[in-house]
């Protein structure tokens, strides 16, 4: 494929495969080396480099970021990020004066990502570099030297644009000259998915990155998703709030209108990834650890798929068929999905042995409506109690109609396990996910007494 | 004065630009090929075909070597040649090496190397402690055992028993730079190896062996890794020796880096334990005798099990004085990774265990478990015998036979004496035989006489900066008022011992020349891996010639400068480097100043090298001048220095001896906050004290307290390996395997040095301080536990306490 974007504030046009990693063709093409590899999973950061398009710049990992999502954006490495006079940006200078780097090989990824927040503004310093890992420091220095930088000024050269002929259409050019194709709208889309019905969807590359670098996979024909402009839209009517498949889960975090889900989304793989995933990745790919379904599906959203011409909805809840196969045709892809707008007692628990950047071992989410002090028509889901996310339908029934208290609960409890019959795995074992499962269940409804129940609120 | 200063780690410009090189970012000739291993998919049994058509086939694959390609030894072990490079026939490991694929690029090697074709006759792997035990499959004979007086009476005759058992679980290096290697074939049989290693002449070692060639041929140079550990100690051999085989079969340069997933499934780990004890004391907590028994699971070679275990054996006293003691250790061969070293060398399991003791033995008492510790320390260095405080020594632990007596004398107080002067002094020890061990002073289980503790003094310290006492009692009261989040907080000390334990690896080299324009060339045979010790040893450097830290040189560790080097490890680098180094700057300033002295007409020692100038007399010249006058006079302006550490000496057999130059000690709180509901968990606040002697650079031991605290606290909390029933580990990538995190750290985290210097003779009086503050981390682990017991049952909480382990060790005790 054919593509164009700027490296470090020069223009670069080149032609590559569908799925050479921007962190291979840095080191290896071009001997800008000072991106590392340190997992190739999109797990450390080390990789990270700050890409900028027209939703403004973000941090993504280079090592499952595929050149053609490049095509049309602006990256700056971390040989990038100091002027090109040699002055030391703001958070190099404060690295050094705060001791923040020993061995040195995550720190161009934390650099880049520090570089990225002084851009933007961010100061929550533990969320954004939840995705960088060290394993010298134990990071107090890292983040003495966040905040020290916090207030100097941007330099000039860190405003990157993306290259300007790219602003109004991305796509099509590809098409005919090669099987991949970077459609600029879902029509588009539409009818190379009917052409290649075997071929491989990249939104974020966060999963798909994976089967690449760790798997050899070949994807067979790759349409890339980011120049639809239309697939990350966001239709926010009175009642609900419809997102496009290719938007980002921290785009999403921003829009959806609960709470908890936020904070759920706040520890969703990190910042790198959330800047990548899409919505809509996170759904098809039907994983049954996916973050977003189980709070998804407790709050009844509605799924829209499309084949050609052809558009269906169905309840999200209906999309999971069985463990690694979902209701979707081939040739069918997952267009948007419409999250109603509902008084905000979504309750989402995220559980994991690490609280930031790590997969659930169960993920619960419960909308339970109290009326009069009665549970009505509650929905519960889970993620990481069955072959796919999945509702609670005996304990919800056990609720349905009760008053919503710790007796009825503690009553509801059996009614987990006739629901879920959970694996044990390197995560967590089989009775540890049905007690928890079941504890969350409890924790739903005091938390509606008032209780502190996190031990992210707790301080010495 | 350059040394004591908190200057920026060497490259920490290189670091924050991206410039600085590791192995895999140096320029690669034309021509360079890459390497990838085929590993075994069974844990255990005998290859019985090997069908690599499909790999020889594969695009961009030049060669594939199997063992029979190889043309000397087979053999990658840094002890015992019992670990092939590939596989001869046998499979002891999932995961080991069977064939190296050599190819055009990384990824086409890597491919390639998953289509091997491999038969197997499958044997059932021995995988766990009671697998081993029950096949007698072990290293050694029989368990190493070191005794200290009669356990067994001590026991018996006790107040009071108690028995436990505690498991602790390994721990993945998690470098950030996984193993490479870049071998380049030179001119009539030399090889160039760049790698990323903490032992670099071991490097050379292996590869002159495999390629049958003398040592002299092949030549290792490491400027920095990202990360060691411990990782690198011995685990880059195999890199390096496939790369250079295949470049000098070939002759061409042949590169290899593991991809994250091969590296955590190939190498080795941290040790795993299972630790069962036996413990007699008395009302006040104070310890008669100690029955500990240590099953080591150690994998399926050598490796450096047997120093590791020895190290766990060592430190299981950590800082209290036991009056009896008995220490038997099993070391297990299992079917697994070949478990090595790893930060702290097996002194962090054997310190889990006593404290494991000191806790268990304060919740039976009801006892506060600092009181308990505090009576059982090991007397200051301002009370032992040859300092003024000899009554306090022999009143605060007698020998066996006076148990009766020593329980009438009551807790022992601080001194007020040792609390206003908290410098260590007199000598640091030496050894006693068992007969009059008590005389001379307290001894460790191993007979060595403890005369530079400072763990008293600074606990008191700690526990009143910290306001230990008051929070405690908070966060009981904070647990009376909340059902569901539970509270807790520890404090524990460390006592950890300096020096290999392997004597005559206390050795060290160094190389310096001055130029004639007074730039300094700085050479050694310690290796950078993120601890700062180039900077460290630059700043002795600097100190010794009196010019800034700038005007040195500091330049990549390599074979050919400085030869027969020790691994850096064992917190060894800046105590023997440091040294090396000062005496061959010494020898140098010496030659400067008696050439000066004579052209002054002043005495040698008036000759003195400060602020970039060398003053003789009323002459003051640039330090550069001073280099050139030497020069022009034919004064040799370079120097070898070489020190060996003294005063040791170590029958690891016997368990009896010296094997340390002296004890570095610390002490650290933690506070914690557990969800009885899911187990987790947070550290709310820390606070550590250190001793880093007379520090060399306090920015840079400072990060090193508070990495190490980090990564200590991830080993027994969220840091788990898990391994299925086939042996295959299923924790291989980040995505699997946690370590900590940004917000991980604690939320609270003060940390300080101990103001006070080595009673040794160590460089400028300071002391290691890469491996003992990871021990910090056992305060976190059991201020878990004290969240979860705060009842009668005591939790006996095992490592890693994961949310999941918490909330069954809750379930079981509440």
């Amino acid at each position: 494929m054919e593509i164009t974007f700027r490296l470090n504030g020069d223009n670069i046009s080149i032609t590559t495969g569908p799925t050479t990693t921007l962190l291979d063709w840095l080191r290896e093409d071009r001997g800008l080396t000072g991106t590392k590899e340190g997992c190739n999973e999109g797990d450390c950061g080390a990789c990270t480099v700050m890409v900028t398009d027209q939703d403004g710049p973000r941090a993504l990992n280079a090592c499952i970021l595929f050149l053609p999502q490049l095509h049309g954006k602006a990256v700056r490495t971390v040989e990038g990020i100091a002027a090109p006079c040699g002055a030391l940006h703001p958070v190099q200078e404060a690295m050094v004066e705060h001791h923040g780097s020993q061995c040195g090989f995550c720190t161009p990824g934390f650099i880049v990502s520090m570089a990225t927040d002084h851009l933007t503004g961010s100061t929550d310093h533990d969320t954004t570099l939840a995705g960088n890992l060290c394993r010298c420091t134990g990071y107090a220095p890292i983040i003495r030297a966040a905040q020290a930088s916090e207030t100097a000024p941007v330099p000039d050269h860190m405003r990157d644009a993306p290259p300007s002929s790219f602003q109004k259409n991305l796509g099509g050019a590809q098409r005919g000259q090669s099987p991949h194709a970077l459609p600029a709208t879902s029509d588009e889309l539409a009818s190379w998915a009917l052409e290649n019905p075997e071929g491989t969807i990249v939104a974020g590359a966060t999963d798909v990155g994976l089967w690449v670098t760790k798997h050899h996979a070949d994807l067979g024909p790759v349409a890339f998703l980011h120049a639809c402009q239309d697939l990350k839209e966001i239709e926010n009517t009175g009642d609900a709030i419809t997102l496009g498949a290719a938007v980002t889960i921290s785009r999403a975090m921003e829009v959806l209108p609960y709470r908890e889900l936020h904070e759920m989304f706040r520890r969703y793989g990190s910042t790198q990834v959330r800047n990548a995933a899409t919505i809509g990745g996170n759904i098809a790919n039907g994983s049954p650890i996916g973050d977003s379904s189980p709070p998804l599906i407790a709050l009844d959203a509605t799924l829209h798929l499309r084949l050609g011409e052809t558009r269906r909805t169905l309840p999200l809840e209906d999309f999971f068929l069985d463990y690694g196969k979902q209701d979707r045709a081939p040739g069918e892809f997952v267009e948007a999905v419409t999250v109603p707008k509902r008084p905000d007692r979504l309750r989402v628990y995220k559980l994991s042995k690490r609280a930031d950047q790590d997969i659930s071992a169960v993920c619960g989410a419960f909308y339970v409506p109290v009326e009069d002090g009665i549970a009505t028509a509650p929905r519960i889901a889970f993620g990481g109690m069955a072959g796919t996310p999945k509702r609670a339908r005996a304990a919800e029934a056990a609720i349905d109609g009760e008053p919503w208290t710790l007796d009825t609960v503690a009553r509801a409890l059996p009614a987990l396990a006739e629901d879920f019959q959970p694996l044990s795995d390197m995560r967590a074992s089989a009775t540890y996910r049905l007690k928890t499962a079941q504890n969350m269940l409890l924790r739903a409804v005091m938390a509606d007494e008032g209780a502190e129940l996190s031990v992210a609120g707790i301080r010495a | 004065m350059n040394v004591a200063k908190p200057l920026p780690h060497d490259a920490a410009r290189l670091h924050v630009t991206g410039a600085a090189r590791y192995t895999d970012d140096v320029p690669i000739p034309a021509g360079t090929l890459h390497l990838a291993f085929g590993l075994s998919s069974i844990a255990r049994g005998r290859i019985a075909g090997m069908d690599l058509a499909s790999v020889r086939a594969a695009p961009g694959v030049i060669d594939v070597l199997t063992a029979e390609d190889l043309p000397a030894a087979n053999d990658v072990s840094p002890s015992n040649h019992d670990e092939p490079l590939l596989s001869d026939g046998a499979v002891h490991y999932r995961g080991q090496p069977l064939f190296a694929v050599v190819a055009e690029n990384h990824l086409a090697a890597r491919y390639a190397a998953t289509l091997g074709d491999i038969a197997y006759r499958e044997e059932t792997p021995i995988l766990t402690v009671d697998d081993a035990l029950a096949a007698g499959s072990r290293f050694e004979d029989g368990p190493r055992i070191y005794t200290k007086g009669d356990v067994d009476t001590a026991l018996t005759t006790a107040p009071h028993r108690l028995q436990g058992r505690l498991i602790l679980g390994g721990q993945e290096h998690f470098y950030l730079e996984g193993q490479s290697a870049l071998a380049v074939p030179g001119d009539d049989g030399d090889m160039v190896v760049h790698c990323s290693t903490q032992h670099p002449t071991e490097i050379q070692h292996k590869v002159a062996e495999a390629l049958g060639v003398p040592f002299a041929l092949v030549r290792v140079e490491v400027r920095r890794m990202g990360g060691g550990f411990g990782g690198k100690e011995s685990q880059g051999n195999a890199l390096a020796v496939a790369c250079a085989i295949a470049a000098a079969r070939l002759g061409r340069a042949c590169k290899m880096r593991y991809d994250r997933d091969d590296d955590m499934i190939i190498t080795g780990k941290r040790h795993d334990f299972r630790i069962d004890y036996d413990v007699g004391f008395d009302e006040d907590g104070r310890l008669l005798g100690v029955d500990f028994t240590h099953h080591v699971r150690c994998g399926w070679a050598m490796d450096l099990s047997l120093p590791v275990a020895d190290r766990a054996m060592l430190h299981a006293d950590n800082a209290y004085h036991l009056p009896t003691a008995r220490i038997t250790s099993h070391r297990l061969k299992t079917n697994t990774q070949s478990a090595t070293a790893f930060r702290g060398f097996g002194g962090p399991q054997g310190m889990v265990g006593i404290e494991r003791v000191v806790d268990h033995v304060a919740h039976h008492l009801s006892l506060d478990p600092l009181r308990v510790r505090q009576v059982n320390f090991y007397a200051s260095a301002a009370a032992v015998p040859g300092t003024a405080r000899v009554e306090a020594a022999d009143a605060s632990g007698g020998p066996p036979g006076e148990v009766q007596s020593t329980k009438k004398t009551g807790p022992r107080e601080i001194s007020q004496e040792a609390l206003a002067n908290p410098t260590t002094r007199g000598a640091t020890g030496g050894v006693r035989d068992e007969g009059h061990e008590e005389r001379g002073g307290q001894t460790t289980p191993y007979g060595m006489v403890v005369t530079d503790s400072v763990i008293a003094e600074m606990v008191e310290a700690l526990a009143e900066r910290a306001d230990y006492a008051a929070r405690r009692e908070a966060v009981r009261a904070w647990n009376a008022a909340n059902p569901i989040l539970k509270k807790g907080i520890a404090l524990t000390p460390v006592k950890f011992g300096i020096s290999f334990t392997l004597t005559h690896l206390n050795q060290a080299g160094a190389l310096v020349h001055v130029y004639s324009d007074g730039s300094i060339h700085l050479n050694h045979g310690g290796t950078e891996m993120g601890q700062g010790l180039f900077q460290k040893v630059a700043q002795v450097a600097a100190d010794r010639f009196g010019v800034a830290v700038e005007a040195v040189r500091i330049t990549a560790t390599d074979t050919a400068k400085v030869p027969n080097t020790s691994a850096t490890a064992a917190s060894s680098g800046s105590d023997l480097n440091g040294m090396a180094v000062k005496i061959a700057c010494d020898t140098i300033r010496e030659r400067m100043a008696e050439h000066l002295a004579q052209l002054y007409q002043v005495k040698p020692a008036d000759v003195v090298f400060a602020a970039g100038r060398v003053r003789a007399g009323s002459d003051d010249i640039a330090f550069g001048e001073a280099a050139a006058l030497c020069y022009s006079a034919r004064v040799s302006l370079s120097a070898t220095g070489f020190y060996k550490t003294p005063d040791i000496e170590w029958d690891r057999i016997k368990g009896k001896g010296r094997p340390f130059f002296y004890f570095a000690y610390g002490a650290s709180v933690s506070e914690v906050v557990v969800d009885t509901l899911t187990g987790e968990n947070r550290i709310l606040r820390t606070d550590i004290i250190h001793d880093a002697g007379r520090s060399l650079n306090p920015a840079l031991d400072r990060g090193q307290v508070e990495g190490a605290f980090v990564q200590g606290a991830g080993w027994l909390t969220m840091e788990e390996l898990v391994w299925d029933d086939k042996g295959a580990l299923k924790t291989h990538a980040p995505s699997t395997y946690k370590i900590p995190a940004v917000a991980d750290r604690p939320e609270v985290f003060n940390v300080s040095l101990w103001d006070g210097e080595n009673a040794a003779d160590t460089i400028y009086k300071s002391k290691a301080v890469g491996e003992p503050p990871f021990m910090h981390g056992i305060s976190v682990f059991l201020a878990l536990s004290d969240a979860l017991g705060q009842g009668a049952a005591y939790p006996a909480l095992d490592a890693p306490a994961t949310p999941e382990r918490l909330l069954n060790t809750w379930l079981r005790c509440s």
